[in-house]
């Protein structure tokens, strides 16, 4: 097989498996939140269907496809069907230039008569020949900052005074957290003096995570956290579909596998989110690797996937104990609190950096 | 091989979003149009190599100033635009403006016809490369601009600052317009003349 072959059928497979991957992941991040907010509750969660309510994730997309698609006389249609998809468009693609591992090497073997390989891929979607992109950060940023349409023009397009308070909640909020969000991974870049995400995993080694670059990395991972939950739109933060003033926010008009569109939108913003907070502070993929050539191959996966579940955990634990700030409060936070600080922590880490070279 | 086609495809993507800006009479649809040109233009300059400016103008333009667009039409709820038939002046002054322009264009491009054509890559693509040209070739004009652009910044906070008269009395506790009848609003009609 010619290289370019192999680089097109590894492509696809990969896509599949990782788009396989992450939407399984959504629809079991939101079972982890029922089994977990019940149990915070002292309740016991989805426990009907399955083991443990597992299946519940199957029972719920089933339903959700065979539901009546409403559509209502009122909407502007033509952006009320795309907003969903502009939604759940942006939130998947940025999964493409996550790195997950060092990468996969397989020496060459038979399959009957045919010889497969020597196959040599990085843990990672979208790559070029050297399996890296030298500007990953910013193609993430970038496509995190156009995933606001989704949600503001479906506010708009449903033509009802709740979606559109929702989507002006949203699309505001999310233009003023993405500064800080933005501002607070400089001093990353700056220390690993690369925008790649590879790069910046392997500037941590030796259990020098960016998590105890004392002090900058510190403040500028909890400046991280804090603008993520903002920019998915999670409590503290969830103003946009505060459901005591605006019935459902953005989403109210919305039903079936449009609804579940903007579902998994949201649940996938969160594993993009917690991916990039386990690459930039918590070293990725790297951890204690040992055992045969296969496992030693294996175990980074496991690892990065071990912190982005735990980043999730955190994420539903965080909603399920926080109640919701006030409007004012939470635009007061973001431009006087968290963009400050996030300036802050940027010149005092170049002026360090500098000063170290 | 396949930058050519690329490239030649979204500049058609990027013309025909361009037109559609104009023609469209929604100002929802015209904004989204101007996404497209947006980004259709960040894919030319990633197919010409300059990978660092294409993310830059994703975040800044398509994802930054357009919300802030986006934004601000679904705050004012505007409506559907009345095209005016057109002026007299931009017909005798848009057609021969146009046709000087396109003679100039032209008549450059033709002049440099036999220089060879950049090679993809060959431009200052990565983010060092760029640092190095802001930050120490054109150092001053990066700078002048940045002072430009605080104008712009200190304007606006003008503009939408607070006469000192009122500030006095929000302070004392009074309402910042002084006692009028409340003004009708409807607010349950929300986008109705859509």
């Amino acid at each position: 097989m010619s290289a370019t072959t192999t680089f097109v059928i590894l492509s696809i497979i990969k896509s599949v498996a990782v788009i396989f991957v992450l939407l399984t992941a959504v629809a079991y991040s939101v079972w982890l939140e029922r089994k977990v907010s019940a149990r915070i509750q002292n309740r016991w969660g989805p426990t009907r269907v399955g083991p443990f309510g597992l299946l519940q994730p199957l029972a719920d997309g089933i339903k959700f496809i065979f539901k009546e698609d409403l559509m209502l006389p009122h909407v502007y249609k033509p952006l009320y069907i795309a907003a969903p998809i502009i939604a759940v468009l942006f939130s998947i693609t940025s999964i493409a230039v996550i790195p997950f591992g060092n990468s996969l090497d397989i020496p060459a073997f038979h399959i009957g008569s045919w010889t497969v390989g020597p196959i040599s891929t990085p843990f990672q979607v979208a790559a070029d020949s050297a399996g890296d992109i030298n500007i990953g950060l910013l193609i993430i940023l970038g496509i995190t900052s156009m995933g606001v349409y989704g949600v503001a023009l479906a506010g708009w397009a449903s033509n009802s005074k709740y979606s559109l308070l929702g989507g002006l909640r949203a699309s505001a909020q999310m233009v003023s957290y993405e500064i800080a969000l933005g501002i607070s991974l400089i001093p990353i870049m700056i220390k690993s003096e690369s925008f790649s995400l590879r790069a910046i995993v392997d500037a941590q080694r030796h259990l020098q995570w960016n998590i105890v670059y004392v002090p900058f990395g510190t403040i500028a991972f909890f400046v991280y956290l804090i603008s993520a939950y903002a920019e998915t739109n999670r409590t503290p933060f969830d103003l946009p579909e505060a459901e005591s003033e605006l019935v459902a926010g953005y989403h109210t008009e919305y039903s079936a596998m449009k609804f579940a569109m903007f579902f998994m939108a949201e649940y996938a913003n969160m594993v993009t989110v917690a991916c990039l907070a386990t690459l930039l502070f918590f070293g990725g993929w790297l951890g204690p690797v040992f055992g045969p050539s296969w496992l030693q191959i294996l175990l980074p996966v496991f690892w990065f996937c071990l912190k982005v579940f735990f980043f999730m955990f955190l994420y539903v634990w965080v909603r399920w104990t926080l109640p919701r700030f006030r409007y004012d409060q939470l635009m007061a936070f973001g431009w006087k609190v968290l963009l400050p600080m996030a300036i802050a922590n940027l010149v005092v880490t170049a002026l360090y950096e500098a000063l170290k070279a | 091989m396949l930058h050519l086609p690329l490239f030649l495809i979204f500049g058609l993507i990027c013309v025909a979003g361009a037109i559609n800006l104009l023609v469209q009479k929604h100002p929802i649809n015209s904004a989204l149009s101007l996404v497209v040109v947006m980004a259709s233009l960040a894919v030319e300059y990633l197919l010409l190599g300059a990978e660092f400016v294409a993310a830059v103008q994703v975040i800044v333009y398509a994802g930054a100033v357009m919300v802030l667009f986006v934004f601000t039409i679904m705050l004012l709820n505007a409506g559907e635009e009345e095209h005016t038939k057109g002026s007299r002046v931009a017909l005798l002054l848009g057609v021969p403006g146009i046709a000087i322009g396109g003679v100039l264009v032209s008549w450059t491009v033709l002049r440099h016809s036999n220089t060879a054509p950049v090679p993809i890559g060959a431009l200052p693509g990565p983010p060092k490369d760029v640092a190095l040209l802001l930050f120490h070739d054109f150092l001053l004009p990066f700078e002048i601009t940045s002072v430009l652009i605080l104008i712009a910044i200190m304007g606006a906070v003008v503009l939408a600052s607070r006469p000192e008269a009122i500030v006095r009395r929000l302070r004392r506790g009074e309402p910042a317009q002084k006692a009028q009848k409340p003004e009708k609003r409807e607010l349950a009609v929300v986008g109705k003349e859509r």
